[in-house]
């Protein structure tokens, strides 16, 4: 039964892991890449992650628990990563696809840094 | 059961690698190259476990801890170095 | 008098529960040693947590978290779905969202979970916090999403953590 589960949860996360990467070698711009790697690959090593604490809990003498604090700190910080590397991108104005629908032309938000344009060396 | 699914995981993960690895060679701007750093080390921390259930050993837990806080200030200097041109302030 | 050697008691708490998970234990000298770290950390960086944090309703949290990890679970599944198909017939967008909520904490909190959640990552605040701009990998109804989000986690995020 356990056995079951754990096969289940590490293909799971595998699985996840691999979608995240393909969408980031597939996507055609910077900003539609960044869902891949932020949602589909956090998952993914979050699944895996458990499979371990799991594995090592039962075949151990103890629970193994520390596996969960690496899943939240990735939880955690994959969010915040994908903030500034959107904002460094916007920053740059990194080209995007034609298509995007956009607000930030009315609100002028992306313009925000250029109020502190980047200090020259 | 485990023992046969690992080998599968191990191959879809080293495909992971290799397409964030792609993306890293290719590009085109620099903030691309940065997601694709972000994602090889997920994905590093991924089959690092991966060898740790393998092994049937907790050790590689450790590195994988590293790596996921390493990875993260890493990912951080380096958006903010885009950012500001600057990472301490 | 206890407010300044005890700034922040979740934080205690909370370090004091990562200082155990990190060593795997719970034997009696390491509650011990990090429970001594769990108070002597904010009661040095005390300058660094300028804000208070306080729960009000601590069974909304408990809900607020339970739908988000629900919606972490959906959101890959749909993402899943959107990278597989088609990438030509994908819409994004970039979409504004006006905050309502006005602390720092829940500020980043929202976008954090609007990150996490429904295939959107929070890309922008701007720099009086009232404004959050977020990027959609597939959205065909810009309004309907906004409202959907501002329902589902500003809401209880702004009843979590009112002024105290």
């Amino acid at each position: 039964m356990l056995d079951a589960v754990l096969a289940i949860l590490v293909l799971v996360g595998a699985f996840f892991t691999l979608v995240g990467s393909w969408g980031l070698a597939k996507m055609p711009d910077f900003f539609m890449r960044l869902h891949g790697p932020t949602k589909a690959t956090t998952l993914g090593v979050g699944s895996v992650l458990v499979a371990s604490a799991l594995y090592f809990s039962f075949n151990t003498d103890g629970v193994s628990l520390h596996e969960v604090l690496v899943t939240l700190f990735l939880f955690m910080t994959a969010p915040v990563s994908a903030h500034m590397m959107a904002k460094a991108a916007l920053h740059l104005r990194v080209k995007q696809v034609a298509r995007t629908r956009s607000a930030v032309v009315e609100s002028g938000l992306a313009n925000s840094y250029d109020e502190n344009p980047p200090r020259r060396k | 059961m485990l023992s046969m699914v690992l080998p599968w995981a191990f191959g879809m993960v080293s495909l992971a690698l290799l397409l964030s690895l792609y993306r890293l060679l290719v590009g085109p701007d620099v903030p691309d190259r940065i997601l694709a750093l972000d994602t090889l080390y997920l994905n590093t921390i991924a089959l690092l476990v991966l060898f740790g259930l393998l092994q049937g050993s907790a050790l590689y837990f450790e590195a994988a801890l590293l790596i996921a806080v390493m990875g993260f200030v890493g990912t951080i200097a380096l958006s903010k170095y885009l950012l500001r041109g600057d990472i301490m302030e | 008098m206890l407010k300044r050697l005890l700034p922040h008691p979740l934080l205690s708490v909370l370090l004091l529960l990562i200082w155990l998970l990190l060593n795997n234990t719970v034997a009696m000298g390491h509650v011990v040693l990090g429970a001594g770290l769990a108070l002597l950390i904010p009661f040095l960086t005390v300058g660094f947590w300028p804000e208070r944090v306080c729960v009000r309703s601590p069974w909304v949290l408990l809900k607020f978290m339970a739908v988000v990890l629900w919606d972490i679970l959906l959101a890959n599944l749909h993402v899943a779905r959107l990278i597989l198909g088609s990438a030509r017939e994908l819409q994004p967008a970039f979409m504004l969202l006006e905050l309502d909520i006005r602390s720092p904490l829940g500020v980043s909190l929202l976008a954090n979970t609007i990150s996490l959640t429904p295939g959107t990552v929070s890309c922008e605040v701007s720099a009086d916090r009232r404004q959050l701009l977020i990027h959609a990998l597939h959205v065909t109804d810009v309004e309907a999403s906004i409202r959907a989000m501002k329902q589902r986690y500003e809401q209880p995020l702004m009843e979590v953590l009112r002024e105290c």
